[in-house]
């Protein structure tokens, strides 16, 4: 009877999987100083957001708690997020990485830190085309969509408009370039005229140079491929003041309250689109960012994605190892399997530890494609007496 | 022959686009280059922490015009800041004061080479940095209120007639006034007054100075206080012209170390020639003339490019292959200043 006892307990111990209880830790690695400062403000408590719901649920691999430590990326400097994601990943050993933001820096901190040390980045709001062919060894996916997607969404948009011809600057890095290059492509083969297609520098004291050239080309729409925080809201001041032009097209580095804040009247008549969804998750997940004391602003809801969809790999993967968690991501974000909503992560990794499937959907309509990238849901927005307001999904 | 009005409108074109922003940006850069050249004048080293020094200076005009609003107090159609400029100078003076006594005065007494200095000042430079964030945050601050244009380009457009708007910001005219104001003052202090005869004997031997009875403490502190109101004056026009945001502040420093040392470093009219020709080299060399030319000649000659010498992203390349070349022709800047 003993031994019976016994190996039926050694039986129920072996016959399950057993996992231990750990404090995992998850790198928050956001652009929290410099161009983007004022979005990733919303960024990174989104993504910290998830991660408290999971930890607090004890839900994860038998109860281990998780932590999110930041690390940041600058946006623009690849030297500074490269050493940052060096210590997130050597020093603070975290299991995975939620970012990075802006193209370059993610660009720079993949080839040189994460692959290197085996170890997953899902990115947010990293947009370039470019990200969706890199040799990555499959660790990297992001939330958010390639802007290839976004350039067949600037050219429908200004076409519905009527605009025949445009005049186009970027912010001279990969994502300005990769955007801007997605939109004259479309918008060349709709039949319309790009009539200069400029770079502009981030961060510096003065565009009066870039707007006369813009001005000189001339276009209905000037569509300014640049940062809300940075050279782009410059040469819109700029542009307005000359009388250059008054109608902008706004990417998604540029939608957000601060934009019509600082320009002021002038700017309502512009419109632009950035990744978001009407989906039932978009509105839960804005009301759980009031309760949490931040915005659901631009790539918020992609952050809390990115950082729900790490966990609940970890989950299916049974092991908060990047090696064996970068095979489940694909299959916790796409169907088959009970839709999964902002707030209900608990419920998801209560699922998946039953060994049933989830197909999460998230804040921001979670569908990755190709390479491990967003499909692409796209607001389209308008400014309208000096708000940023919802026209559209597309 | 092109009509009248077609030579006007390629005219507008010109002003509107280079001629004017040209002048404002090129007036903010001179002043900025100054200051920087008459602490290289006579404290004989180059300011790195200026760019941020500017900073601390708006930051402390900024508040007070914030202070200012709340009470009430308005400027008419004058930007509060002008009001506010008074007691942001007093603050940069005081700044200046306290890192010269703390820092600057040590390695002056040791009689330590200028490149310590300049490390020094670099030191300086982080800390300010750090202040101006601390204090006032790294965002974007729009302190401008008052009357925003003297000239819109609607309101051109409808007053003349013509096809081309012309605007002139009150910033920009504000910026080119009080520019002007400022360096005939300067320049009137250095010739004229005891003290600024005395900064320029300091300036041009020191030892003959000081046996010359001329009190050296009294020099530094002059010159830091025409310094810090130059930089404080610089750095609020600059910021009711575009905004503040303390890195971009940190980023003027390239074009206003290039301005200084194209016209010659430790020249004051050096300083201001050099401020005009980085602001008018960018705008001049990356501007599409292609709407100037097809006022000027016949429809059928119109071009069809855009008439551009360099794409605009080169534009800081220009100010800096200008800053090459006089370095290699003429190492002392235009106007002769001390060679570096």
């Amino acid at each position: 009877m003993k031994k019976l006892l016994l190996a039926s307990a050694l039986m129920a111990t072996t016959g399950t999987q057993v996992v231990h209880a750990e404090d995992v830790k998850i790198g928050v690695f956001l652009g929290f100083t410099g161009a983007i400062e004022s979005i990733v403000a919303d960024m990174g408590p989104a993504a910290e957001l998830a991660i408290k719901e999971v930890s607090d649920s004890g839900a994860l691999l038998g109860g281990s708690s998780v932590t999110g430590v930041r690390g940041d990326t600058t946006c623009t400097d690849s030297a500074a997020a490269t050493a940052a994601a060096e210590r997130l990943i050597t020093s603070d050993k975290v299991s995975a990485l939620v970012g990075g933001d802006c193209s370059g820096v993610t660009t720079a901190a993949l080839q040189n830190v994460a692959m290197p040390n085996g170890i997953v980045m899902v990115s947010p709001s990293a947009t370039s085309p470019a990200l969706s062919t890199i040799e990555d060894n499959g660790l990297f996916f992001r939330t958010a969509p390639s802007d290839a997607r976004q350039g067949v969404i600037v050219s429908d948009i200004l076409n519905e408009k009527g605009v025949k011809n445009i005049a186009m600057t970027y912010t001279n890095n990969d994502y300005g370039k990769g955007l801007a290059e997605a939109i004259e492509k479309n918008f060349t083969e709709s039949g319309g005229t790009v009539t200069i297609n400029s770079a502009h520098e981030d961060g510096k004291g003065d565009y009066s140079a870039e707007v006369g050239a813009l001005a000189a080309a001339g276009g209905e729409v000037l569509v300014v491929a640049g940062y809300i925080d940075q050279g782009g809201k410059g040469i819109i001041q700029a542009a307005l003041d000359t009388g250059a032009f008054d109608t902008f097209y706004l990417p998604d580095g540029m939608v957000g309250d601060a934009l019509p804040e600082a320009i002021g009247p002038d700017l309502n008549g512009s419109y632009g689109a950035n990744p978001g969804t009407d989906s039932p998750g978009a509105a839960k997940f804005a009301e759980m960012a009031t309760a949490a004391g931040f915005k659901a602003g631009p790539f918020a809801a992609e952050s809390y994605d990115a950082a729900a969809l790490i966990m609940l790999a970890m989950q299916a993967a049974g092991s908060s190892d990047s090696a064996k968690l970068k095979d489940k991501v694909m299959d916790v974000a796409n169907a088959p399997g009970e839709k999964i909503f902002p707030g209900e992560l608990a419920k998801a990794l209560k699922i998946i530890a039953d060994g049933g499937d989830v197909d999460y959907v998230g804040a921001s309509a979670v569908e990755l494609i190709g390479a491990g990238e967003s499909a692409g849901n796209y607001r389209q927005v308008a400014i309208d007496g000096g708000k940023v307001s919802t026209v559209g999904y597309r | 022959m092109p009509e009248m009005t077609e030579i006007l409108n390629a005219l507008v074109v010109f002003t509107n686009f280079v001629l004017i922003p040209g002048l404002a940006y090129g007036s903010q850069l001179a002043l900025g280059a100054l200051g920087v050249t008459l602490v290289y004048g006579i404290l004989r080293f180059s300011n790195f922490a200026h760019g941020d020094v500017m900073a601390f200076g708006t930051m402390v005009t900024i508040l007070v015009t914030w202070w200012l609003q709340s009470l009430g107090v308005s400027f008419g159609p004058l930007p509060t800041a002008l009001l506010a400029l008074p007691l942001g100078i007093a603050g940069t003076v005081l700044l200046c004061l306290v890192t010269d006594k703390f820092v600057y005065r040590y390695y002056r007494a040791k009689k330590s080479p200028p490149v310590t200095l300049v490390m020094a000042s670099l030191g300086v430079m982080f800390v300010v940095n750090g202040l101006v964030r601390f204090i006032i945050g790294t965002d974007d601050q729009r302190f401008f209120d008052g009357e925003r244009f003297i000239m819109k380009a609607r309101d051109f457009k409808t007053l003349t007639g013509l096809n081309e708007g012309l605007a002139i910001k009150s910033s920009q005219g504000i910026t080119v006034v009080i520019a002007v104001i400022l360096v005939a003052l300067l320049f009137w202090f250095l010739q004229k007054t005891r003290a600024g005869k005395s900064m320029r004997a300091y300036s041009d031997n020191e030892d003959l100075s000081l046996l010359s009875g001329i009190d050296p403490d009294k020099v530094v502190r002059i010159t830091w206080i025409i310094a810090a109101a130059l930089t404080t004056i610089a750095g609020v026009l600059y910021g009711l012209d575009k905004s503040f945001k303390p890195f971009t502040y940190f980023q003027l420093l390239l074009p206003i170390f290039a301005a200084a040392i194209v016209g010659g470093i430790g020249q004051p009219i050096g300083a201001i020639v050099g401020g005009y020709v980085i602001a008018f080299s960018e705008v001049l060399i990356t501007y599409p003339y292609k709407k100037v030319v097809t006022y000027l000649v016949p429809e059928s000659w119109a071009p069809e490019g855009l008439l551009q010498l360099l794409g605009t992203e080169y534009k800081f390349a220009v100010s800096f292959m200008i800053l090459v070349i006089v370095l290699l022709v003429r190492p002392t800047g235009i106007f002769k200043g001390k060679v570096l």
